[in-house]
């Protein structure tokens, strides 16, 4: 009753407000010029997400100041508003572009690498003074940068260099010729402005490979969640995901494969939702193009296998009590809203981090244009114990087909501390 | 706030458009508020009466406003609850405001109230608080702002019923130590800065109780007026 009442309310209220939008959008269009390179650069903006990093909870639009916890201190972002005093308002585009493409302040100085220009780098000139004019046209703000608060020896900007020897390699994009023009904007977005790589590589704070290790200098967020290899089919590897499911999941966070949560979560919603068809499909078409297909399955479970059996049969037991009635007895789900569980990559791979938090946090995919009132699942970590998570999760890696292994109590207990924002 | 202003704001123009644009070809869950809830009826309980947890709140038949402030408020991180940050971070303000909407409409009868643990002393300085205040210490009526009946008011104001003790003096604490916070000017700050340990206790304890009142519908935007300006509740 209530909620029949209160859906047809909200509608009532959205046609009004699509009404707007459209007289919005013709008086866009009057513009000209200079309000299409303006638009172009919002677009091309909200590709590169600089709204995620750059404006704080309920702080101004780009603004900066949010807090970036890292493994060394905390750094703060800048305020990117045309204020001549605190924010970028002196700036010219050649200076905005040494950032862009070099990392590089104005006086040469140099950029901490949580400023993703290691991806930026690959960004055209043309793209990044769009940018420019975007962001010179935004109301200024006038808020002084918070300084860093990194521990000593990371204060040290000169540890950059170090960085940037081995990771960093200036330079465009440079399409390949072997490819089409639609495999290569969506490589072009995918590598450069999209910075995907950030946190879908091993040189990120989560998947660390030694070579990151042997670099005690990685200035990357702590997120405590796993950003899944984009090549590996075993992995998020997209290569036998029809296009369709891919650009669902790119722009709406559903799918019927999967769902996006978590930093993915945000990353839908902030940036990708507003990328128009072509270019959504064009991501499509170049992620399902550089997966790989499957390496063999990873190596078995470290539990003794009496043990997971126990725990395996445990976990049937919570999954019809508590998971069933969403995602189906055999794991089929209702996609795209309750996604399925069977023959689902996100809950195989050899990391379980990411299932364990999802079942103890629960989420709700983004709120997007194309799904506006997403579906939720409850947090089960006050309803469930160490070992009845161990066993739920062990369950669906292991049923249905799924090829992953179990997990330990001490897994799930650890994952319980991890931070929420 | 802008940004996420903004973005919603994004959201709403174009929901209309996009009726459907998720493929709906296999079965679904119920298009209802009641299934888009379920991540939060655990806590909260079906119909948004609350569970057994003492900490966990009622939500039912509160003043739609009200709890879209305080989802609004989870969002934004300026109310802490992790749990609830996390569930709310990228839900658009329509959304939020059809979950409120929801809960809002939802009557489920009020708990018993319970028989107290503190002394009559105690309570009878509960009673005092609550109904006169004590003008020495600048401390309102709690009735001058949640109404005669203390079923609150549209839209913004809670009724202060069917709360037990331990949820109404950690609210109380929250705002005495700055993890909740509402819009300014934020009344609720002023008055319960105000409080002691002692009447926090006393207070919360002579609330838990009343007996449901017969009527436990908020009163209409404008009944009376407040004692002063709260941010939560615009003239
Ligand atoms: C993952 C987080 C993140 C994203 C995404 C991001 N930035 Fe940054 N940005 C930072 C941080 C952190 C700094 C400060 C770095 C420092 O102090 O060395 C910064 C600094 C800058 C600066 C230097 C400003 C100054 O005076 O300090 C500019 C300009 C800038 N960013 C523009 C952008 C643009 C444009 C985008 C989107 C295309 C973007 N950023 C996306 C984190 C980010
Ligand atoms: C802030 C870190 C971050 C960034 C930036 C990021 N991702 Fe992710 N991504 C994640 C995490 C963590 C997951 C695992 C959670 C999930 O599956 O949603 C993930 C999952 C995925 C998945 C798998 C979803 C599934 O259901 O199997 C795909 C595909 C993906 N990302 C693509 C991208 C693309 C394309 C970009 C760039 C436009 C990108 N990601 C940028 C963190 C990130
Ligand atoms: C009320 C319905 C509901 C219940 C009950 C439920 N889930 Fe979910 N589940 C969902 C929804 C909705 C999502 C997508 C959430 C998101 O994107 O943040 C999801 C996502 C997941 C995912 C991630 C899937 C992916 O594509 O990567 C896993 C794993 C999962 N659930 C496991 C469980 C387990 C185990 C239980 C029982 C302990 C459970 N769920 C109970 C609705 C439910
Ligand atoms: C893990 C348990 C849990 C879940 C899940 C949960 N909540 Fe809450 N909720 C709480 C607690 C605890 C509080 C009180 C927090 C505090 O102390 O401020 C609360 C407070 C609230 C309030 C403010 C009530 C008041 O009277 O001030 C609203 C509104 C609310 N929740 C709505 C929701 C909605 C909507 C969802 C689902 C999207 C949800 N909650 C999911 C535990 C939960
Ligand atoms: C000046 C007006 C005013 C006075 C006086 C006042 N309140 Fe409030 N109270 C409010 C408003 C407005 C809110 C809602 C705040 C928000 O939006 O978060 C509120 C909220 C509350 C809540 C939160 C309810 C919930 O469900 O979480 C509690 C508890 C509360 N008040 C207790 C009291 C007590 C006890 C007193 C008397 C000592 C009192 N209030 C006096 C205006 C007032």
């Amino acid at each position: 009753m209530g909620s029949k009442l209160s859906i047809a309310l909200l509608s009532i209220k959205l046609l009004a407000l699509a009404a707007l939008a459209t007289a919005a959008q013709a008086q866009d269009k009057a513009q000209g010029k200079t309000g299409d390179i303006i638009a172009r650069g919002e677009y091309l903006a909200r590709a590169g997400d600089c709204t995620a990093c750059h404006t704080a909870a309920e702080g101004r639009l780009f603004a900066g100041g949010r807090p970036m916890p890292t493994p060394f201190g905390t750094i703060y972002t800048s305020n990117i508003t045309p204020d001549p005093e605190t924010g970028i308002g002196k700036w010219s585009a050649d200076d905005f572009y040494r950032t862009m493409h070099n990392g590089r302040f104005p006086d040469g100085g140099l950029i901490y690498p949580a400023m993703p220009f290691a991806s930026y780098t690959k960004v055209t000139r043309a793209d990044s003074d769009a940018i420019f004019a975007y962001l010179r046209s935004i109301q200024p703000v006038n808020q002084k940068n918070k300084p860093h608060e990194l521990r000593f020896p990371y204060d040290n900007r000169q540890l950059i260099l170090g960085w940037r020897t081995l990771f960093f390699r200036e330079g465009e994009f440079k399409p390949d010729p072997t490819k089409s023009a639609e495999w290569n904007r969506g490589a072009y977005l995918v590598e450069g402005l999209g910075h995907c790589g950030m946190c879908h590589s091993p040189i990120n704070a989560l998947g660390g490979t030694s070579q990151s290790d042997a670099f005690k200098g990685g200035l990357i967020p702590m997120q405590n969640w796993y950003a899944p290899s984009l090549t590996s089919n075993r992995e998020a590897g997209l290569g036998d995901w029809s296009i369709k499911d891919i650009t669902d999941l790119l722009q709406t966070g559903v799918s019927m494969r999967g769902v996006v949560y978590g930093p993915m979560a945000e990353v839908v919603h902030n940036s990708l939702q507003y990328l128009n068809d072509e270019d959504t499909r064009a991501m499509a078409v170049y992620l399902k193009g550089i997966a790989e297909p499957s390496p063999p399955p990873p190596a078995s479970s470290t539990l003794p296998t009496t043990e997971s059996s126990l725990l395996i049969s445990l976990g049937k037991t919570v999954y019809d009590k508590n998971c069933a009635s969403c995602h189906g007895t055999q794991g089929e789900g209702k996609p795209p809203h309750w996604p399925p569980l069977a023959n689902n990559q996100s809950i195989e791979m050899q990391s379980a981090v990411n299932p364990i938090r999802m079942v103890l946090n629960g989420g709700y995919p983004p709120g997007t244009k194309g799904n506006p009132m997403p579906y939720g699942m409850p947090p089960f970590a006050g309803l469930l114990s160490d070992n009845e998570v161990a066993a739920v999760v062990s369950y669906i890696r292991t049923a249905w087909g799924n090829r992953g292994t179990p997990v330990s109590a001490r897994d799930a207990n650890e994952l319980r501390s991890a931070p929420l924002n | 706030m802008f940004a996420r202003a903004a973005a919603s704001a994004a959201v709403i123009v174009t929901l209309a458009a996009f009726d459907g644009a998720v493929a709906q070809t296999t079965s679904q869950p119920p298009d209802t508020m009641a299934a888009r809830v379920e991540a939060c009826t655990p806590c909260h309980g079906n119909k948004g009466e609350g569970t057994s947890d003492v900490y966990f709140p009622r939500l039912a038949g509160k003043p739609a406003g009200y709890l879209y402030n305080q989802l609004l408020a989870f969002r934004s991180g300026r109310r802490k609850y992790p749990p609830m940050n996390y569930l709310l971070e990228f839900l658009p303000d329509p959304y939020l405001e059809a979950m409120a909407e929801y809960f809002a409409s939802e009557h489920p009868p009020l708990p018993q109230s319970a028989p107290s643990e503190v002394s009559k002393e105690v309570l009878a300085q509960g009673e005092l608080l609550a109904t006169s205040g004590d003008a020495g210490r600048n401390i309102p009526a709690c009735v001058s702002c949640h109404g005669p009946g203390l079923t609150g008011m549209q839209p913004g104001i809670p009724g202060l019923l069917g709360l037990r003790a331990a949820y109404v003096s950690a609210q109380l604490g929250a705002w005495r130590y700055g993890t909740r916070t509402a819009k300014s000017p934020d009344c609720m700050q002023l008055v319960a800065g105000h409080l002691t340990e002692a009447d926090v206790t006393a207070v919360a304890a002579w609330l838990a109780t009343r007996p449901a009142p017969a009527n436990p519908a908020p009163v209409p935007k404008g009944t009376y007026a407040l004692p002063f300006g709260c941010g939560s509740q615009p003239n």
